[in-house]
């Protein structure tokens, strides 16, 4: 039996996460104090607003925890601001915005505009499926990907919605609001239990 | 063979803005976080310094609104430009109730959300703006559950309480908040019989009623609004299950704007440890000074603007 899998639980759609390994039959935890991090399997960093989940993380002294448990090797899975706060670069950030990092990608916040912007698509998903319906709210772009990433996720146009890195997950877009479980079933079955 | 099987399947769709998905899809990620009225650029970088999760942009706050009277109407279109140019996090901004020709105008700005507002002054005494006729998500105050249901079905993505703006007191957010989970569970007791004269009483549409009789919850998100002052004001609102707290007057009208901002931003995420709360709420200086609401003759009371 293999230890739960946490979902960083400072600020956003945390509960989607849950909810969705609730779905899958897979153990999760709510992560928000340091005693919870140490004991989680996988960590999936949820939708929310990267500057406030990067804050209250630096507040809460769970900012340097979690960027060693990556670099120590712990599964994680980013989406929208999760994404941002795996990159290790980004644009159009605030002033001083930090990141965990481990995602060797520049992703760039906000890229498709304001919440007019904001568009549901139907896209293939490398090794997962040829239609998962995908949800960008205010998105992110991975507009760099280098050497040590690769891409598993595009728009038709070619831009890069999704990489993995070894057991490193990170994706522009939302499927714990569309009901798409087939991504955290991938995250959890290569990545955590790989 | 027909036509059909001739046209070749591309695995993209046709990508589709404005959906029900996204626009309530925005306020999903805002849980947990809070949202604070802002009137200038300095006091919006203040706001997202302090990890606000939106600002609110307004020319006045509904204390200075309270205290000026007079007839208010949506921002300067120049002030709102100015917060969202200086800002990264979304951006929202108030339309009076019924007045859709701002909510047009408000959208063409590019706002993320737009609050059709009771602490704005009503233009329509009789109609909320249809909202279903925009792509851009619209929150809206309610002080009960058919309110809510009332607001969702004109097109609402998300839903606060309206509580009492700009006094300073929380009973009244406490009161619509204890209202609204009251009426949810009340529902969710009832079996489906009962559920038709219920959607009478609640004046909502019957399937909106049986959905969230079955589901135990709004279908969107319900964050409380309305005399939130301190970061225990906050963590009230949130262990009674609201989804995150918008604070107006309550920041920006106190002794130390910074430090209150980041203490509130700090008990909305840890509102469950009161050895958190303690410590954030050392040293704020001076809350905001605050009106009983019970002192409020009625005639003055936003709350029972909208119906």
């Amino acid at each position: 039996m293999t230890n739960p899998v946490g979902v960083l639980s400072l600020q956003g759609d945390f509960r989607e996460h849950l909810q969705v390994f609730e779905r899958l039959g897979i153990p999760a935890i709510a992560v928000k104090r340091r005693a919870e991090l140490d004991s989680v399997s996988g960590l999936v960093l949820p939708g929310g607003e990267s500057t406030t989940i990067g804050k209250l993380a630096r507040i809460f002294d769970l900012f340097n925890p979690i960027v060693d448990a990556i670099q120590g090797g712990l599964p994680v899975f980013g989406t929208c601001a999760g994404l941002i706060m795996l990159a290790d670069q980004i644009t159009d950030g605030i002033v001083g915005q930090e990141t965990f990092g481990g995602l060797d990608v520049v992703v760039q916040r906000n890229a498709f505009g304001n919440q007019l912007d904001s568009f549901e698509v139907d896209l293939p998903f490398q090794g997962i499926a040829e239609h998962v319906h995908a949800a960008f709210i205010r998105a992110p772009l991975i507009t760099e990907v280098g050497p040590a990433a690769s891409v598993v996720a595009s728009l038709e146009d070619g831009r890069v919605v999704g990489v993995v890195q070894g057991n490193r997950l990170g994706i522009s877009f939302h499927p714990e609001v569309t009901g798409e479980d087939r991504i955290h079933r991938y995250f959890y079955d290569a990545l955590v239990c790989a | 063979m027909s036509g059909l099987d001739l046209v070749t399947m591309s695995e993209f769709s046709k990508p589709e803005v404005g959906t029900q998905l996204v626009k309530r899809g925005l306020a999903e990620m805002l849980k947990g976080g809070v949202i604070m009225d802002v009137i200038n650029v300095e006091q919006a970088k203040i706001a997202e310094d302090a990890g606000a999760v939106a600002v609110m942009a307004l020319e006045r706050v509904p204390a200075d609104i309270r205290a000026q009277g007079g007839v208010s109407r949506m921002s300067d279109p120049d002030m709102i430009d100015q917060i969202i140019d200086a800002v990264s996090i979304p951006v929202m901004a108030k339309a009076r109730i019924g007045h859709f020709v701002e909510a047009q105008i408000l959208e063409s700005l590019g706002v993320d959300y737009i609050d059709e507002s009771e602490v704005l002054s009503p233009a329509d005494y009789v109609n909320h703006i249809d909202k279903w006729k925009f792509n851009v998500p619209f929150v809206c105050g309610a002080t009960n559950l058919g309110e809510a249901l009332r607001r969702i079905t004109e097109g609402a993505a998300m839903i606060r309480s309206k509580g009492e703006a700009g006094t300073g007191d929380v009973s009244e957010a406490m009161k619509h908040i204890r209202t609204i989970s009251g009426e949810i569970r009340a529902l969710a007791a009832k079996s489906d019989d009962e559920l038709y004269v219920a959607a009478k009483e609640l004046q909502a549409p019957y399937q909106l009623v049986h959905e969230i009789a079955r589901t135990g919850k709004l279908p969107v998100v319900m964050f409380v609004a309305g005399g939130v002052a301190t970061p225990a004001d906050a963590a009230l609102m949130m262990q009674l299950d609201a989804n995150g707290v918008f604070v107006g007057s309550g920041i920006f009208k106190s002794g130390d704007p910074v430090a209150r901002a980041k203490a509130i931003v700090k008990a909305t995420t840890f509102y469950n440890d009161p050895a958190v709360l303690a410590e954030v709420s050392r040293g704020l200086g001076e809350a905001m000074v605050g009106i009983n609401v019970s002192d409020l003759p009625a005639p003055h009371r936003l709350a029972e603007r909208g119906w």
